[in-house]
């Protein structure tokens, strides 16, 4: 048995090693050992607790650890790296869950938790703290479970707006506070369960509004939210350790959102109003004239040989790329060349992906060394001495509608600026629109080829050709 | 002693001790600050790691199911717990391995 200081020492080592796990992020040579660093910290924080007086049911914690953390593992051996969102997504939803099952227990039997007054009632600190705590963890719990259902499919990916419901979601919003407040003053139950069904069903209003699209910048902010909620239920314990983790992952969340946002150029707040990726915005610029302009299109030989001749390749991939299950033929394209001695280089734009940092991940599965794999900022200013821009499954973020058209929707939005390159290639099924819906002047322009293809097969035949 | 003076004593010791709540609040905006510097820091090609290894960590709920768990009589305070423990136990290892997983990808060439 610890001393109540040894465990509070216990639990600064391991907030200590869990930023230290955040910090080795800052370069993938670091990473794994920084991930090391954060599952001894958390080992140090559950092993403390468990052996603290109060916690006596060992029998009964030690199976739920233990069914736990084999449906944990098993998730994490067996889900594919292009489902890696919804896999987030769900398991926020558990975070939230978590604390709201908390934060009932803690208001059910408060001298548990030593968090009763004289009376066996809970202070009037404790309520509030335990107030924010419940609605954080409600919303991120059924929001995080209708963006799974969105991201997996299960759920239709399109906006679903009617008429009035930001003004329901106001009044609801008003409820829930209400009640809350209510609850704060009284300590009673039915003031506490109104203000947790009200959040509940604010979790779910709040998503069905947002489309597929915009799913990365949510993500990001239900991690935010999962952060802030083991914040709020580490005030209620007045227990340090969750403040900090809590606080940590707040911010990080909060910081991917900030960054998916600025990528697709829109406000948060413009985010979270919903509707965007729905038929309203769909073609608006440039949209008319899809039918009679001229493009040149190519086969995988004209590809291929424009490629080998090159000095220099900028293969800019989309999430495309990952639906036609395309990485690893890319890969073995780019091994050819690299042994040809063409430098080669990835470009990925913040939303190549489906969240933050996806298509870094799906080139990585794929063998995809990490060194020639550069960000947009990193790479834009080299467009212009590049011999071949390699387009695959991307669209929007390689429009120059966005740097050079102020009536496009996505104008403002940074893009990639293979426009720039001496020749580009364009590999895509159809001339199609990308996901908001307009027209991409890059297809239309002299240096251009198109390469209507599947990305797969349209990789190993440039490979066959390359031969 | 009489009363007065015990109920300014008492006055004068909430005083001079602050309130714990306002010890969490520092600990809570200065933890916000290193996040803020340290996530900043992270490399935007390991944007995804992060999320599923923050999510792993704020799983350290798991701390306050363990103490909802604890009692060894069952009640309906107990049983919530427990399966707070159990959720809290799927993110934890879930997102750690799953971390793991999609870091040893990340290779160098050659």
């Amino acid at each position: 048995m610890l001393s109540a200081n040894m465990v509070e020492l216990a639990y600064l080592v391991a907030s200590v090693l869990i930023i230290f796990a955040l910090k080795g992020l800052a370069s993938p040579a670091t990473a794994r050992r920084g991930n090391a660093f954060g599952m001894l910290g958390m080992g140090i924080a559950a092993l403390v607790t468990l052996q603290v007086d109060a916690v006596q049911n060992y029998a009964w914690i030690v199976t739920a650890i233990g069914i736990g953390g084999l449906i944990g593992g098993v998730v994490a051996r067996k889900v594919p790296m292009t489902h890696m969102p919804q896999t987030v997504a769900f398991m926020h939803s558990l975070v939230g869950l978590a604390a709201v099952l908390i934060a009932v227990s803690a208001c059910y039997d408060p001298v548990a938790y030593g968090i009763a007054n004289h009376e066996g009632g809970l202070y009037l600190a404790s309520r509030i703290e335990l107030f924010f705590g419940t609605f954080i963890g409600a919303i991120t719990f059924t929001a995080s479970l209708i963006a799974f259902g969105k991201l997996q499919g299960l759920l239709s990916g399109k906006p679903l707006a009617f008429a009035g419901q930001h003004w329901l979601n106001l009044v609801l919003g008003i409820v829930m506070i209400g009640s809350g407040i209510l609850f704060c003053i009284t300590g009673a139950w039915l003031p506490f369960l109104l203000m947790l069904a009200v959040a509940l069903l604010l979790g779910v209003l709040l998503i069905v509004p947002i489309g597929g699209a915009d799913m990365p910048v949510i993500v990001s902010m239900l991690n935010s939210y999962s952060g802030w909620a083991a914040a709020g239920i580490g005030f209620t314990l007045g227990n340090n350790m969750l403040i900090v983790a809590g606080a940590l992952v707040g911010s990080s969340g909060a910081i991917l959102s900030y960054i998916m946002c600025k990528a697709m150029n829109r406000s948060l707040f413009n985010v979270l109003l919903g509707g965007f990726g729905g038929d309203a915005v769909a073609a608006t610029s440039g949209g008319g004239a899809v039918a009679d302009r001229p493009v040149k299109s190519g086969a995988a030989e004209d590809a291929a040989f424009l490629i080998a001749n090159a000095r220099s390749v900028v293969i800019i991939p989309g999430y495309g790329l990952a639906v036609a299950r395309a990485q690893h033929a890319l890969k073995e394209m780019v091994d050819v060349l690299l042994k040809k001695g063409v430098d080669v280089k990835f470009a990925i734009h913040p939303v190549a992906g489906r969240m933050p940092g996806h298509m870094n991940v799906l080139l990585a599965e794929a063998d995809v060394p990490y060194d020639i794999v550069f960000e947009m900022d990193e790479i834009n200013s080299e467009f212009a001495d590049t011999d071949v821009a390699l387009v695959i499954g991307a669209n929007d973020v390689v429009n120059p509608a966005a740097k050079s058209d102020p009536a496009s929707p996505i104008y403002g939005m940074p893009i990639l600026e293979a426009s720039k390159a001496h020749h580009v290639i364009v590999i895509k099924r159809s001339l199609a629109a990308g996901y908001a819906g307009l027209d991409n002047d890059l297809f239309y322009m002299d240096q251009t080829m198109m390469l209507f293809a599947d990305a797969k097969k349209a990789c190993e035949s440039i490979v066959q050709a390359l031969d | 002693m009489n009363v007065d003076a015990l109920h300014n004593a008492a006055q004068a010791a909430q005083d001079t001790t602050a309130d714990p709540v306002i010890f969490s609040i520092t600990v809570f905006v200065l933890a916000i600050i290193v996040g803020y510097h340290v996530v900043w820091n992270v490399t935007p090609a390991l944007h995804t790691p992060l999320m599923s290894v923050t999510n792993a960590i704020s799983s350290i709920i798991i701390v306050g199911a363990l103490l909802a768990a604890g009692p060894v009589e069952m009640n309906l305070a107990t049983v919530l717990g427990l399966i707070a423990v159990g959720l809290a136990s799927v993110n934890i290892f879930g997102g750690f391995m799953v971390t793991q997983r999609m870091l040893a990808m990340f290779k160098k060439r050659g």
